[in-house]
């Protein structure tokens, strides 16, 4: 197979399969979805860049949900409650 | 992860970073032993998931975030009060602790990473990611395959430990996948797929830390009663 060498630009690189897999079996272990699985059970890398991609979305929204929830949470908090004297000791 | 590397010898390496590929030229007059244990050292150090490198699950690097968070959080709350702010831009506050949770985050990073310089610099346009969609693109294929490693790619050698397969077939779905990664990654949009992948890495523990400690917070905020908040996800 020929390569359009004049189209590969520094974005279109080549790169091996072993690095390839290297690189995603590094991310396979971050995943929840097929962490549990047995090590024998070999999942293909786009089934592991799939995951991936779900699991930075869910991680995505989960820090949204958290920024809203914690926007109210300070809101709420009364300079002179207990809750005031936690933020100032995490503050330390 | 270092199980993982492969002691076969490398084939050539179109694509790493400047330093690996110096290093990797200067290994091949090597032994192949000593090789192989700086190839993974190198190898981790890139990639970030080294302990040494990015310990994101170290409670100590959790308790440090957690103290930028808040005084980012701080800020943004001293600029823009709640009691003068009308209800159409309470998303939009929402959003403000978003960016300063996010770019505490890369403070801790410590601008070590592609993505965490992308966020300090403002080049990762945050949308409310609520609303986000994964849109199909028409993406340029990046990955060739080596002439080298036609055989050596299927994890079948021997003496390799692989939990990942790579069919030939679906190179075009791996590399449209990849770029989609890439556009969820900071600052990644446009990189290669090695840098993509290492970036996802790294960006990934730092995420799970970054929830985790926001969580713990919330918990620490609602404790005692007064927070009048639904309970979390």
């Amino acid at each position: 197979m020929s390569n359009r060498r004049s189209r590969q630009s520094s974005s279109a690189l080549r790169i091996s399969d072993d690095q390839m897999i290297d690189l995603v079996s590094k991310l396979r272990v971050l995943l929840p979805e097929i962490r549990e699985r047995r090590r024998s059970d070999k999942v293909s890398a786009s089934k592991v860049l799939q995951e991936t991609c779900n699991y930075i979305r869910k991680l995505h929204r989960e820090v949204d949900n958290l920024s809203d929830r914690l926007s109210q949470l300070l809101d709420s908090v009364d300079e002179d409650s207990q809750e005031a004297a936690v933020i100032r000791s995490l503050l330390m | 992860m270092a199980s993982l590397v492969s002691d076969t010898e490398p084939p050539t390496y179109l694509n790493s970073t400047p330093t690996d590929l110096v290093r990797r030229k200067k290994r091949q007059s090597a032994s192949s032993a000593a090789a192989s244990s700086r190839r993974n050292n190198a190898a981790s150090a890139t990639a970030g998931d080294g302990d040494s490198h990015a310990p994101w699950r170290s409670e100590k690097q959790q308790r440090s975030y957690s103290a930028n968070l808040i005084q980012a959080l701080q800020q943004v709350r001293l600029s823009s009060p709640a009691a003068e702010t009308p209800y159409p831009t309470a998303q939009k506050r929402g959003k403000a602790f978003r960016e300063a949770a996010d770019r505490a985050l890369a403070v801790s990073a410590r601008g070590r990473t592609l993505w965490s310089r992308a966020i300090l610099f403002n080049r990762f346009k945050l949308k409310f990611r609520k609303q986000k969609r994964p849109r199909p693109a028409a993406i340029p294929a990046v990955i060739t395959r080596g002439s080298s490693s036609s055989s050596s790619g299927r994890g079948t050698k021997k003496r390799r430990v692989t939990v990942v397969k790579l069919n030939k077939k679906s190179i075009p779905t791996v590399n449209r996948k990849v770029r989609v990664l890439g556009r969820l990654v900071p600052g990644c949009k446009k990189e290669s797929v090695p840098v993509i992948l290492e970036e996802a890495t790294d960006y990934i523990q730092a995420l799970e830390m970054q929830v985790r400690a926001m969580k713990s917070l919330a918990e620490l905020l609602s404790g005692s009663g007064s927070g009048s908040a639904p309970p979390p996800i």
